[in-house]
C-alpha cells in the first residue's frame, strides 16, 4: 500500500504513467459504451459518427442519445469519487461518504419538493442543488455555534441530525404525494438514474464540478496535512478551520451538482477512493486524479449495465449498492490495515 | 524566544491552571514535571497558540502569540505530539515532509529542497532507512522518532514535545533523550530551545534540564533539576515518599518508595510456613 507514493515524492515517472494509463482505460471504456445499446454500432461506424462522417441514423444515436449519457456517467462518477476522497481525508475516516454532511438528504428533499410541486425538470434540478447546498450550509452553521473542542466530530453529528430531519421531511412529502404520478417519480429520483439525461442537463452541472475541483487540486498538500487532525495541522502552520471550510464548500458543490443531475447515487464516493488509495497511496495530489478517473470509469460501466442488462432501466443506486456493499464487506474483512 | 507571564489556562469557563510563567531561549531544555491532570497538556496547547489563554500573555519572538498567523507560529515553534496512528498509510518521509508546510505558500507543493530537508532530518536521527516505510506500520518508538524528525524539518528555534518517551522501550528512551540533549547543544545558530513533558524525574537529571514542577495547575518550583527535584517536593507533588540518591558516577536518581504508608507491610515472616 502506498507504494507509489515515494515515486510521487521524488517526482519520478511511474505515477504519471499510472494516471495516464487510467485515463486511456476510461477513454476506451467510453468509446465502448458509445457502441453498446439497442442500436448496436461497430467501432468503425462509431468513429465515423463521432467525426461527423457517419450514417445519419448512427450520428443521431451517437450524438443525441449515447454521448450525453456517457458524458453524464463519467461526470457523476468522477464527481462523487472526488468528493468522497476529499471528505474522507478531511474527516480522517475512510468510512466517510459524500453524504456525511447531509448533502444527499438535502438534495433529495429539494428534488422531492420540486416533484411534489410539479415543477419542470430544470427547476427540480435547481431545487435539488439548492437543497443539498443548504443542508450542508445549515450543518456548518449549527456546528460553528456549538461549543465543542472536537470540530470534526461536531460537524459529523450535526450532519446526522440535519440529514435525519431532511429524510423525515422527504418521507412526509412522499406520504402526501399523488401515488400514481408523483410517487413513482420521487422513488425513481431517490434511487438515482441517468435514463432521461440530455445535453442540456449536463451543461449546468459540468462547470460547477470543474469549479469545485479547482480548490481541491490547489489545496492538495494542505488536505494531506489536515488529515493528521486539526491540532497537528494548525501546529504545522495550516489555518485548519478556513481550509476545512473551503474543502467542504468545494466537495459539497461537486456532490450537489451531480446529485441534482442524477439523483441519489450511493456507494461510489465511499468505495472508489479506497480503490484509488490502494493504487496510488494516500497522498492527495495523486489520490484526487486517480479517484476522478476510477470513479468515472466505474460509473460508466455500471450505467452501461443499467441501460442494457434488462428490458427496463435498472436504477443506478440499486446497482451501485449491490456492487458496493459486498465490496465494502470485503474491505472490512481485510481488517483495519486494509483501509489503505 | 518564548515567554509566558501570569498565564491562566483552561477551557471556556473551566480554569485548569493559573499564575504560570516561563521563558525559554535557544539552547534551553525545560522539563515539565507533574502528576496526571496537573495541566501540562493544557499549558502546552496554550503555549502553542492552539488554545486561547484565559488571562495573561504568551509572547513568541517578541509578539503576542494570539496576534500571529498559524504559519508564523509554525516557523518559530514545532510541536511533537505523542506518537499516534494516522488514519491513512502515509510514508514516513511524507509525514516528515509535512513539517515543511509552514515554509510553503498556501497553494504550493513541497519541492526537491523540501524533500532533501525531510530526508536530512531523518538521517540526523538515524532513521533515514525508514523513509519509504508505511508510517502507520512503524513501531511506537519509530513513529516518535519520525515525529521528532518532522519537527527538525520544520526548522524552528523552539520545539515542544509532549511526553516524547512515553511510548518507547528502555533503550529507545535513552536514545531519544540523547538526541534531545544534542538538539540543545551545538553551534549557537543551530541550537534549539526544547520544552518537554515527562513522567520520569530521572530524565530531568539525565538532561541536566531546568525543571518546572507543576502541582494542581500551579508552578510549585522552578529551577535546575538538582534544586527543584528534592525528595520533599516530589513527595508533595506525587503523594508518595520519594528519596533522591546520588549514584557512584555522580548522577542523581529518584527512588519512590513502594511501601505505601497506610498499607500493612508484608514481611518475610508472614510468608514463612510455620
Amino acid at each position: 500500500m502506498g507504494r507509489g507514493t515515494t515515486a510521487e515524492l521524488r517526482g519520478s515517472k511511474p505515477g504519471l504513467t499510472l494516471t495516464g494509463g487510467l485515463a486511456l482505460c476510461v477513454a476506451a471504456l467510453a468509446f465502448g459504451a458509445v457502441m453498446i445499446g439497442p442500436f448496436g454500432l461497430s467501432p468503425g461506424q462509431t468513429l465515423a459518427a463521432l467525426l461527423g462522417q457517419g450514417e445519419r441514423q448512427a450520428e443521431i444515436v451517437v450524438w443525441n442519445i449515447r454521448l450525453p449519457r456517457v458524458a453524464a456517467a463519467l461526470l457523476v462518477g468522477a464527481a462523487l469519487a472526488a468528493a468522497g476522497a476529499s471528505y474522507q481525508a478531511l474527516f480522517r475516516n475512510p468510512l466517510v461518504s459524500p453524504d456525511i454532511l447531509g448533502v444527499s438528504a438535502g438534495a433529495g428533499l429539494g428534488a422531492v419538493a420540486g416533484i411534489f410541486l410539479s415543477l419542470p425538470v430544470a427547476a427540480i434540478q435547481a431545487s435539488a442543488f439548492v437543497g443539498g447546498m443548504a443542508a450542508v450550509g445549515i450543518v456548518t452553521l449549527v456546528a460553528s455555534m456549538v461549543r465543542n473542542t472536537d470540530r470534526t466530530l461536531t460537524l459529523v453529528l450535526i450532519g446526522v441530525v440535519i440529514g435525519a430531519l431532511a429524510g423525515a421531511a422527504t418521507s412526509l412529502l412522499k406520504v402526501m404525494a399523488d401515488p400514481y404520478d408523483q410517487l413513482p417519480a420521487i422513488t425513481f429520483w431517490l434511487l438515482g438514474s441517468l435514463a432521461a439525461i440530455t445535453t442540456e442537463d449536463i451543461l449546468p452541472a459540468l462547470p460547477m464540478v470543474l469549479i469545485g475541483l479547482v480548490p481541491l487540486a490547489l489545496l492538495r498538500w494542505r488536505i494531506n496535512v489536515l488529515s493528521l487532525g486539526d491540532e497537528e495541522a494548525r501546529a504545522l502552520g495550516v489555518e485548519a478551520g478556513r481550509t476545512r471550510f473551503l474543502v467542504i464548500a468545494a466537495a459539497t458543490l461537486i456532490t450537489a451538482s451531480v446529485t441534482a443531475l442524477a439523483g441519489v447515487v450511493g456507494w461510489v464516493g465511499l468505495v472508489i477512493p479506497h480503490i484509488a488509495r490502494m493504487l496510488v497511496g494516500p497522498g492527495f495530489g495523486r489520490l484526487l486524479p486517480a479517484s476522478v478517473l476510477i470513479g468515472a470509469g466505474y460509473l460508466l460501466i455500471v450505467d452501461t449495465a443499467a441501460r442494457t442488462m434488462a428490458q427496463a432501466e435498472v436504477p443506478l443506486g440499486i446497482l451501485t449498492a449491490v456492487i458496493g456493499a459486498p465490496f465494502f464487506v470485503w474491505l472490512l474483512a481485510r481488517g483495519r490495515r486494509g483501509w489503505s | 524566544m518564548l515567554e509566558a507571564r501570569e498565564l491562566v489556562i483552561g477551557y471556556g469557563r473551566t480554569q485548569v491552571g493559573a499564575d504560570l510563567g516561563l521563558s525559554v531561549q535557544a539552547g534551553d531544555i525545560l522539563c515539565l514535571l507533574g502528576p496526571n491532570g496537573c495541566g501540562k497538556t493544557t499549558l502546552f496547547r496554550t503555549l502553542l497558540g492552539l488554545l486561547p489563554q484565559l488571562a495573561g500573555e504568551v509572547r513568541l519572538g517578541g509578539t503576542p502569540i494570539t496576534s500571529q498567523r498559524r504559519a508564523e507560529i509554525a516557523r518559530r515553534i514545532a510541536y511533537v505530539p505523542q506518537a499516534h496512528a494516522p488514519p491513512f498509510p502515509f510514508e514516513a518521509l511524507e509525514v516528515v515532509l509535512m513539517g515543511r508546510t509552514a515554509r510553503l505558500g498556501p497553494l504550493a507543493q513541497p519541492g526537491k529542497a523540501d524533500r532533501d530537508a525531510a530526508q536530512n532530518a531523518m538521517d540526523q536521527l538515524g532513521i533515514g532507512d525508514l523513509a519509504a516505510r508505511d508510517y502507520s506500520r512503524l513501531s511506537g518508538g519509530q513513529r516518535q522518532l519520525v515525529l521528532i524528525a518532522r519537527a527538525l524539518a520544520q526548522d524552528t528555534p523552539l520545539i515542544v514535545m509532549d511526553e516524547p518517551t512515553a511510548s518507547l522501550d528502555f533503550g529507545n528512551q535513552a536514545q531519544v533523550l540523547a538526541r534531545i540533549a544534542r538538539l540543545a547543544q551545538g553551534a549557537s545558530s543551530e541550537r534549539r530551545g526544547i520544552i518537554l513533558s515527562t513522567h520520569d524525574p530521572d530524565q530531568a537529571f539525565a538532561l541536566d534540564a531546568r525543571v518546572l514542577l507543576m502541582h494542581q495547575g500551579r508552578i510549585m518550583a522552578d529551577g535546575p533539576a538538582s534544586e527543584v527535584l528534592t525528595g520533599h517536593n516530589l513527595s508533595t507533588v506525587y503523594g508518595i515518599p520519594v528519596t533522591i540518591e546520588t549514584t557512584g558516577s555522580g548522577r542523581k536518581v529518584c527512588l519512590p518508595s513502594l511501601h505505601l504508608q497506610s498499607d500493612p507491610t508484608i514481611t518475610s515472616d508472614a510468608l514463612t510456613i510455620a
